[in-house]
């Protein structure tokens, strides 16, 4: 049977990148989403698609029900707020469906919404790779990839042609003329890869909040790098007064107090660039975010690091600056005293909120680096 | 036989079950259409299941929405369809291929049960019996329009129309309204999809250049002014309210040729699914006591015997915020069977004070059975609940109401009353749960604006769904569309004028 079925599922997904599209900022916004990532898909919440009809309001809703309890006990829960405005009350209201969107589909959804520009590997570095691809049929071609249901299909077409095809006895012999083999074509691929660095300052005065910002701004950049090379790899470099490269978890989990030597980071960064990373083969990004302490001492070793040996070699250094009751904010002045504001390689993001991470991406992103 | 899409032919096993199941049903006095099985994979089932039962539907993306709700709680094991069927003649029911031996008995057993429902309860008789054509040619339309007009612009305007299909008057194929003709169908081939003037005056075909000897300017011009004035002189429009909004607006409002076909189709399958949303407890108490009976007393061998009762725990078990209506329904037939057994109803019956002697009370008429048949005959879930839910029941089964708490927000245990109790329920099953609402006045204003009337019965509308409704109407409509309806004991009237809604509130209240 064929299904009909599909055309209709596709209209239906067809809609529901529309309702995520008109959605995005408040999906951008919302840290949700990174607990469900799958591997290559992401669960996003929707409230049930329908059509609307006149029913009643909460006050109208409940039911009868079975079984033990007491007049007053609390059943399930509904929806707070406004009677009329409320959306879900669990079994007498709607659902919440859950839509699985893979992680391609949603970077092209941000791509579009924040307009970002398709991202050019730099240099011509990208190393081309063959690839050989089964396209085509050929009468010429070794055993193993002859095409069994074409070879019949040839001989059949000359057995009828000939007049010698007998439908009471429906015997198809193939000549050699008949067959018919699979052949590939090459085809060079270029394989870009990128690393991305993040680095966070994590002394005591970037708390949870802050890096909860921080975590989000860094998924849907994962995603969109994700979508614009073949390779993307991660690492992370977390500072205070001195720095090391850790995994994930040990990212967005640690919390160091002392002071902050930004430096430091650069230093373990360059480090990494050198030994796994080389900048002529690999398209390099590096995220920093901060509140923007650093011992003042510090600065202009930082900024000679950075202009010297860092922006040299990267597609682009980012740098966010986190919003945080306790950090001076300082760094992004200092950054723009020495750079000023439009720098090639280098883009510096203010995020006061996660109301600011949609336009901290556009303004990250945004350039096509 | 209809042009239905044939899946897999039945197994020869299945045909002989087939053979014995559909003989025990006719045994007990069952009564249906030939019945046709087809088998099909999980897969089949749930696209079948998302068109409502039927295959040849028109594409909608919703049916699309449902599938994808189907699959995904099928393959993630948390839910399973068992059986479909559906009310035509020959009845089609789907048996999903992966079921065991001792599911299909009862799957089949059950399918009988419908099937005899759908036959001889008064509520389906009027009801298209030849609805698989039916569908397949409304598909057909469907498709043709999007085809000429867009997928999306037709799809779009199915969304409108969705949005009203709840608007229909469910009593109205059994009684008559009005005198008038149905409307005449709007369907033409041709492309003429504008929407005609009323005003319009005759005009009689001619040449151009003898346009103005043929149709005097004059003369239309009079006759448009006496059409007008026709219309103004109109008085109630409609005469009475009318609660068949969907008619109403087929008949009034300023639609396109297809589009008045589409929002026929909608109605037409409102109406043929209509019966299903008001029987469902009985439809299903009634499939679910003749698949026990059969599967109890015949079908079932040692072997099906654990297989059988974990399927029918799983088909009544109780949710404490959802009454199971399989549970409720085959709960009742039984109750009504015991009770027309043992001669517990009349006058002197319910006279009785003495609760012990209620109990024991046998006057053995066993006209049980009899009494159920009847029962299915002419009942719906509201008149079943209303005549048969008894006090005695109601503590057996410990049933309870509950609703929302504003202060806590949760659903709570409203009360244990069995007056209370009845109450809630049949309030639930009134008009389906849905709100009661006619047309009040098509020219409300005398500004050719659309007024409706939500008949206020103590639970207040949803504002946000209703202005999202209004917004659908007011794309059929095209002038300003209202609703009056009670908002904390006053009338206000909800409107919407095409782009921005307004409440007769915020006009006091500014």
């Amino acid at each position: 049977m064929s299904m009909k079925i599909d055309r209709d599922n596709n209209r239906f997904k067809e809609i529901v990148k529309g309702k995520i599209r008109q959605n995005l900022r408040k999906y951008v916004t919302h840290g949700e989403m990174i607990g469900r990532k799958g591997k290559d898909l992401v669960s996003i919440p929707l409230p049930q698609l329908d059509v609307p009809h006149f029913r009643y309001g909460q006050n109208g809703r409940g039911g009868v029900g079975q079984g033990e309890g007491e007049v007053g006990q609390a059943l399930a829960p509904g929806e707070d707020g406004e009677p009329g405005q409320g959306k879900a009350g669990s079994d007498a209201g709607e659902h919440v469906m859950q839509v699985d969107v893979s992680l391609d589909e949603l970077a092209a959804i941000l791509g579009q919404e924040l307009q970002l520009p398709r991202i050019e590997p730099k240099g011509k570095a990208n190393i081309e790779q063959d690839k050989v691809r089964y396209t085509s049929v050929r009468k010429v071609g070794p055993e193993s990839l002859r095409h069994f249901r074409r070879t019949y299909v040839q001989a059949l077409k000359r057995q009828l042609s000939e007049g010698s095809y007998r439908p009471a006895d429906p015997k198809i012999v193939p000549y050699k003329d008949d067959r018919r083999y699979r052949s590939w074509e090459t085809v060079s691929e270029p394989v870009a890869n990128a690393v991305i660095l993040y680095i966070m300052d994590v002394s005591g005065s970037m708390t949870d909040e802050q890096k909860e910002i921080v975590r989000t701004e860094a998924f849907w950049i994962d995603t969109w790098l994700r979508s614009q090379y073949t390779g993307l790899e991660r690492r992370y470099i977390i500072h205070d007064a001195a720095a090391k490269e850790v995994d994930e978890e040990t990212f967005y989990h640690t919390r160091e107090s002392g002071g902050t030597r930004i430096s430091t980071a650069y230093k373990v960064a360059l480090q990494l660039i050198k030994e796994k990373f080389d900048p002529s083969q690999w398209n390099i990004y590096a995220f920093q975010f901060s509140d923007g302490d650093n011992w003042g001492e510090d600065n202009r070793q930082s900024l000679a690091m950075l202009k010297e040996e860092i922006l040299p070699i990267c597609n682009l250094f980012c740098y966010g600056q986190v919003e945080s009751p306790y950090g001076s904010g300082e760094y992004i002045r200092v950054l723009e005293e020495a750079f000023g504001t439009e720098h090639e390689q280098l883009v510096l993001s203010e995020i006061a909120s996660k109301e600011a991470i949609y336009e901290s991406i556009k303004t990250f992103l945004g350039k096509g680096k | 036989m209809p042009a239905l899409h044939r899946f897999r032919n039945l197994t020869e096993e299945l045909t002989e079950i087939q053979r014995q199941i559909e003989a025990h049903a006719r045994n007990y006095g069952l009564d249906f259409f030939p019945t046709i099985f087809e088998v099909v994979d999980a897969e089949q089932l749930n696209a079948v299941a998302a068109y409502g039962g039927f295959p040849t539907r028109y594409p909608h993306w919703r049916f699309g929405m449902e599938y994808e709700q189907l699959a995904k709680g099928y393959s993630y094991g948390l839910q399973k369809i068992y059986e479909l069927v559906i009310n035509n003649n020959p009845c089609y029911a789907y048996l999903l291929g992966s079921n065991g031996v001792t599911d299909q008995k009862l799957v089949m057993a059950h399918v009988y049960g419908h099937c005899d429902f759908f036959k001889n309860n008064a509520w389906f008789n009027k009801t298209d019996r030849r609805m698989i054509d039916t569908m397949a040619n409304h598909g057909n339309r469907i498709r043709n329009y999007m085809d000429r007009f867009g997928v999306e612009e037709v799809e779009n305007f199915i969304d409108c129309c969705l949005s009203l299909e709840d608007l229909i008057d469910i009593y109205s194929p059994h009684i008559k309204r009005r005198d008038d003709a149905p409307p005449p169908v709007r369907h033409d081939e041709d492309d003429d999809d504008d929407y005609v003037d009323p005003t319009a005056p005759t005009r009689f075909q001619s040449k151009d250049y003898l346009d103005r000897y043929v149709n005097p300017r004059k003369s239309m011009d009079a006759e448009r002014a006496q059409l007008k004035q026709d219309m103004e002189k109109k008085g109630n429009f409609p005469p009475e309210p009318m609660r068949d909004v969907m008619l109403f607006l087929s008949e009034n409002a300023p639609l396109k040729n297809w589009q008045a076909d589409v929002l026929g189709i909608v109605r037409e399958e409102a109406y043929y699914f209509a019966p299903q949303g008001q029987t469902k407890i009985m439809n299903e108490g009634w499939a679910t006591y003749w698949h026990s009976t059969i599967m109890t007393k015949h079908a079932m061998e040692a072997k099906d015997l654990v297989c059988y009762a974990d399927h029918c725990a799983g088909t009544l078990a109780g949710s404490r915020t959802r009454l199971n209506p399989y549970k409720l329904g085959v709960e009742l037939y039984r109750d009504i069977e015991d009770r027309w057994n043992r001669g517990a109803y009349g006058e002197d019956y319910d006279n009785c004070e003495d609760w012990q002697e209620k109990i024991h009370w046998n006057k053995p008429t066993m006209k049980g059975r009899e009494k159920i048949f009847e029962v299915r005959k002419i009942h719906n879930d509201l008149t079943f609940i209303d005549e048969f839910l008894t006090l005695d029941f109601c503590r057996r089964h410990k049933l309870f109401s509950f609703g929302y708490q504003q202060e806590s927000g949760f659903y709570e245990i409203e009360s244990r009353e069995f007056p209370n109790v009845k109450q809630r329920l049949l309030y639930n099953l009134t008009n389906m749960g849905r709100p009661i609402i006619y047309v009040k006045d098509g020219n409300y204003k005398n500004r050719g604006e659309l007024l409706l009337e939500h008949r206020f019965s103590g639970a207040e509308l949803q504002q946000n769904f209703a202005q999202d409704t209004l917004t659908s109407l007011y794309k059929l409509w095209r002038r300003p569309v209202h609703i009056e309806t009670k908002l904390e004991g006053a009338t206000v009237l909800w409107s919407f004028d095409g782009t921005s809604h307004t409440s007769s509130e915020d006009k006091k209240k500014g």
